[in-house]
């Protein structure tokens, strides 16, 4: 057992002192902000623990490894909802369906009746679909909440004033930690919460579009998250009328009430990226840093976090590791 | 080989830097694919996509920024000036689209944002029509490239309108011409560069490709393919069959 400073309490700060504490090891964390908040490009997560769905653009490693985020997160959290994927396209867009198939494995075709069962308030809508039974979803900035509450009952300390001495010290700030990372980049994210009572849905709802991808996903009590853009900018401020109106006409072609919702939150944040768009782990000198997690904050911490914590305990070099130890 | 505005440029393949995998793939795809000049939005990202132009910049391969998503003639104005400060050339793809759903450009805006931007020292490529008339507009206030569209942006239908394509050509012997837009497979980059065209510009094709490396080496070897056959002067295709070997002699009824 030995103790470990953590900077940065993002997810993969979080995620890190909890797999560490796990493990028996002592846990400092250090955040300039006091508490979970808008800093944190992890606040403005989907959620979704997808990594079938994922796989239609990103590399083997996101499936493989994203298959053990829902697990990890229900032990950490109990949080986890386990009801699958629907993926839908309008009528147009069809063929978009055909193609993500393809690229996707674990799904089921779905006629008009399977997504009348699946998702009622959605019957009449779509004439077929592919449902992802494997995938999950949760609340992030519940499930960060409770991940931190656990920590704290278990002895881990989160500090605002980063002290002068720890044996290891790992790097979870994200962008904040760029200007020790010259290949990390900001992908701007913009995404929105909505009230809209009339609607129920049990899952997460992803409807391709050539232009204009949309997912919702439930947090329950008729709220909705909506996201997201990805644009290749690390421009931090608000989110753009057209972005937010793209989101938007996607949320009524999928459902006409969401016209009728309230808007609760626009938001927008910078997601930390290598150009593999991948994760990496890095050693220099005494500083890991455990960064780049992309759009994949809450599927592949824990998957980081283990790995992390291997290399930590016995030197070993996990897969996501880029280099020997210097 | 094509002069753009005085440059040679070997490769026959321009090739769009969006919605790639990552940028790694971006990278590979392009060193697949040999292509020569790599077109760059920027209006999307407000001023914080440094990070990704650098990237592309570092791909080696010349810039043409465009004014892809600008839907009126001010914004592609303003989007052509912050690309040349932030790109340090006077090339610009001329983008102004006029409809939404076909993103169909606004020809009547494009020529008057062409005209603007020649006067400014811009060296336009603009996005058009295969319209004949549209395109002498066009080089009539200052173009000295033009870049006709196969089928509307993202669609991968092909060559629509082959007719208007060929007499394009015909018209403008002198003139650079690229297929841009439509393109969705290597037969449609090696049909327009049969047709004598200079280059083709493409994206989706390759970016969305479930291999996007491997398609952008076919879509490479096509349009070499076709441009070869261009310079090889195609016979001709003829309704009767014309046997190469020698039939004199020989019995016709057997």
């Amino acid at each position: 057992m030995s103790r470990h400073l953590i900077l940065g309490a993002g997810v993969m700060g979080l995620a890190l002192a909890a797999e560490l504490v796990a493990r028996g090891h002592e846990v400092e964390i250090h955040d300039p902000a006091p508490d979970l908040g808008p800093q944190a490009c992890s606040w403005w997560a989907g959620g979704m623990l997808a990594p079938f769905c994922e796989r239609e653009a990103a590399e083997e490693p996101v499936l493989r490894l994203g298959l053990e985020a829902a697990g990890w997160w229900e032990r950490q959290t109990g949080l986890v909802t386990r009801r699958g994927t629907l993926v839908l396209a309008l009528g147009r867009d069809r063929s978009e369906l055909a193609r993500f198939a393809r690229r996707t494995s674990g799904h089921e075709a779905q006629d008009a009746e399977g997504i009348a069962t699946l998702e009622p308030d959605l019957a009449g809508r779509f004439a077929g679909g592919l449902y992802f039974p494997e995938e999950a979803h949760l609340s992030p900035r519940e499930a960060l909440r409770e991940l931190r509450r656990r920590l704290t009952a278990q002895g881990a300390r989160f500090l605002s004033e980063a002290p002068a001495e720890a044996e290891s010290l790992i790097d979870c700030r994200g962008l904040a930690a760029r200007e020790a990372l010259a290949d990390l980049r900001g992908v701007r994210g913009e995404m929105l919460i909505l009230r809209c009572p009339e609607i129920t849905l049990s899952r997460p709802v992803r409807l391709l579009h050539p232009r204009i991808p949309l997912y919702v996903v439930p947090r329950g009590e008729g709220v909705f998250m909506l996201g997201a853009t990805m644009i290749e900018s690390d421009r931090p401020g608000p989110a753009t009328a057209r972005s937010v109106l793209e989101l938007l006409s996607a949320a009524y072609a999928l459902h006409p009430a969401f016209g009728e919702a309230e808007i609760l939150e626009i938001g927008s944040g910078v997601r930390p990226a290598f150009p593999d768009n991948l994760p990496h782990l890095r050693r220099e000198g005494r500083i890991l840093t455990a960064n780049g997690l992309h759009r994949h904050g809450f599927l592949l911490s824990p998957a980081m976090a283990r790995m992390a914590a291997d290399h930590l305990e016995t030197g070993a070099i996990p897969e996501f590791m880029d280099k020997a130890p210097s | 080989m094509a002069l753009f505005y005085g440059v040679e440029v070997e490769s026959p393949l321009m090739l769009g830097t969006a919605r790639y995998p990552s940028p790694a793939v971006l990278a590979e795809a392009f060193r697949a694919s040999g292509a020569g000049i790599a077109t760059v939005s920027l209006r999307r990202e407000q001023g914080g996509g440094q990070d990704f132009w650098a990237l592309v910049q570092s791909l080696g391969v010349r810039i043409l920024p465009n004014t892809a998503g600008c839907h009126s003639l001010r914004e592609a104005v303003t989007t052509a000036h912050m690309a040349r400060e932030l790109f340090d050339t006077p090339w610009i793809k001329l983008e102004v689209i006029g409809e939404a759903d076909s993103l169909q450009p606004d020809v009547f805006a494009l020529v008057e944002a062409a005209r603007i931007l020649v006067e400014e020292g811009f060296e336009v490529f603009p996005y058009c029509t295969e319209d004949l008339v549209v395109c002498g507009r066009l080089l009539d206030v200052g173009c000295r490239v033009l870049m006709p569209w196969g089928a509307p942006i993202g669609s991968g239908l092909g060559l629509n309108n082959p007719y208007g394509l060929r007499s394009l050509r015909a018209h403008f012997p002198e003139v650079p011409l690229v297929v841009d837009a439509g393109i969705g497979l290597p037969s449609h980059a090696a049909r327009a560069m049969e047709m004598g065209y200079d280059a083709v510009l493409l994206n989706s094709a390759v970016a969305l490709a479930g291999d996007p490396v491997g398609m952008a080496r076919a879509m490479a070897l096509a349009a070499e393919a076709g441009r070869a056959a261009f310079r090889a002067d195609p016979m001709e295709p003829r309704d009767m069959a014309s046997p190469s070997t020698p039939v004199l002699g020989k019995a016709f009824l057997s």
